[in-house]
């Protein structure tokens, strides 16, 4: 194995259930529930799933909502606000926990 | 990396399989294609319109098509192309075939009713109560552009707003708009009920813009649209895709169950893709002008690859 990615093994992601049957089905039926419409529709789930697939950065989550939100009907401007949102949530993580830097080095600064 | 190399099943097999067959229903529709020349040259088309392409429909191979509508009652019969706009004839098979059927569908690009060139075809489509039907991929104008051509966007709104203006797409005027949503490459068609939902939102509210009908299809792999696919390494993934997502219920509503097309030198087929896989009714080349009856139900349709495509999701009808 000379690569940690592979794009065919996304395919075999139902293969996970083999070790351990009863915990991946029902993994995999809470999952087909997620996605399915309720108070939010598809659509909007598939952009939730697309922003969060970039803050993991998960390749395989990448490619699969990437292809689920244009096939939901949503358009690269959206897609592209959403991961934005990713970004602004990443990011302001890491600055907001500057503020404890700043009450770190107010403690023993002079 | 140049792939054609998807091991795809034969349809008819495909269908035995499952045991479901595809044959002719009623023929109801007569799609009639008045010619490849066009002033765009979109992406996914299936017939590789454009500029360069120089087939129209003659006025003879015209007269034998509206002799046969005479001769044959069609509910629907639709004018296509290439843009149907740049045949000389087209303003006399509307005059024509509109008292000889209950809807008169005319599809246009929409780009030469914006500038005012073609207000003599616009008023006939008015005045004989002709439905027109538009492409509108996508919301998005990159993503529009993306499949249509430069600068299409700005044309497209703007020839909507002018129909709209002509009572067009307005309720109780009885002038159809409709919209067709194709996707912008190699991914299957949104629902339709959701993407007519979101476009009739976004159109009024961006651009005052209202409309009849969305009908949201995915591209046919054939044309332009599967050299597209080819050379991109898209063929492969696309036609997986096609028929992980067949559904049979789609299979009644085929459009090649109740239509006839006749292209623009005047031969039949079971619809326009046929015409592009160059597949003819029957299995066998036949004038238009040489046929005294439509198909009977229960008459084979010829298939290819491209079939798959009709059957995915909600179908293509």
């Amino acid at each position: 194995m000379d690569y940690y990615y592979k794009v065919g093994d996304l395919a075999k992601f139902g293969d996970i259930t083999g070790e351990a049957s009863e915990m991946g089905a029902k993994f995999f039926e809470y999952y087909a529930a997620v996605f399915k419409e309720g108070a939010l529709t598809e659509r909007e789930k598939s952009l939730i799933a697309l922003a969060v697939a970039h803050t993991i950065q998960c390749p395989y989550c990448i490619d699969t909502y990437t292809q689920a939100c244009l096939e939901k009907g949503s358009n690269l401007g959206e897609m592209t606000e959403a991961v934005h949102v990713a970004a602004a949530i990443r990011g302001g993580a890491a600055l907001v926990h500057g503020i404890q830097m700043r009450n770190v080095a107010e403690k023993i600064s002079m | 990396m140049v792939s054609e190399k998807a091991a795809v099943e034969a349809f008819p097999q495909f269908l035995n399989r499952r045991g479901l067959e595809l044959v002719r229903a009623e023929t109801t529709v007569l799609q009639i294609n008045v010619g490849l020349l066009c002033n765009l040259t979109c992406r996914h088309c299936h017939l590789e319109a454009g500029p360069a392409r120089h087939e129209l429909m003659n006025m003879g191979v015209a007269q034998a098509v509206i002799d046969f509508t005479r001769r044959h009652v069609f509910r629907v019969i639709d004018i296509t192309g290439g843009a149907p706009e740049m045949n000389p004839v087209l303003p006399h098979l509307i005059q024509s075939l509109s008292p000889l059927t209950t809807e008169l569908i005319l599809r246009s690009n929409l780009t030469l009713m914006a500038d005012g060139g073609n207000d003599h075809i616009l008023d006939l489509c008015t005045g004989r109560r002709v439905t027109i039907v538009c492409s509108f991929p996508s919301l998005h104008k990159g993503q529009f552009e993306s499949q249509r051509g430069k600068d299409v966007f700005a044309r497209v709104v703007a020839a909507l707003r002018k129909l709209n203006s002509r009572g067009y797409g307005l309720p109780d005027t009885g002038l159809k708009l409709d919209l067709v949503s194709n996707p912008t490459g190699a991914f299957l068609a949104a629902s339709q009920e959701q993407v007519e939902k979101k476009f009739r939102l976004e159109l009024e509210r961006n651009f005052g813009i209202t409309f009849t009908n969305l009908y949201a299809f995915g591209n046919v792999p054939l044309g332009r649209f599967k050299q597209w696919l080819v050379q991109t390494g898209n063929y492969e993934g696309y036609m997986q895709k096609l028929i992980s997502s067949f559904n049979p219920c789609a299979l009644s509503g085929l459009m090649c169950r109740s239509l006839i097309s006749v292209s623009w030198d005047g031969y039949l087929y079971d619809c326009d893709f046929n015409q592009a896989a160059n597949i003819p009714l029957g299995g066998g080349k036949t004038h238009i002008s040489k046929i005294e009856m439509v198909p009977a139900k229960g008459s084979f349709i010829g298939t290819g690859d491209h079939c798959y495509a009709c059957t995915s999701g909600a179908g293509f009808t």
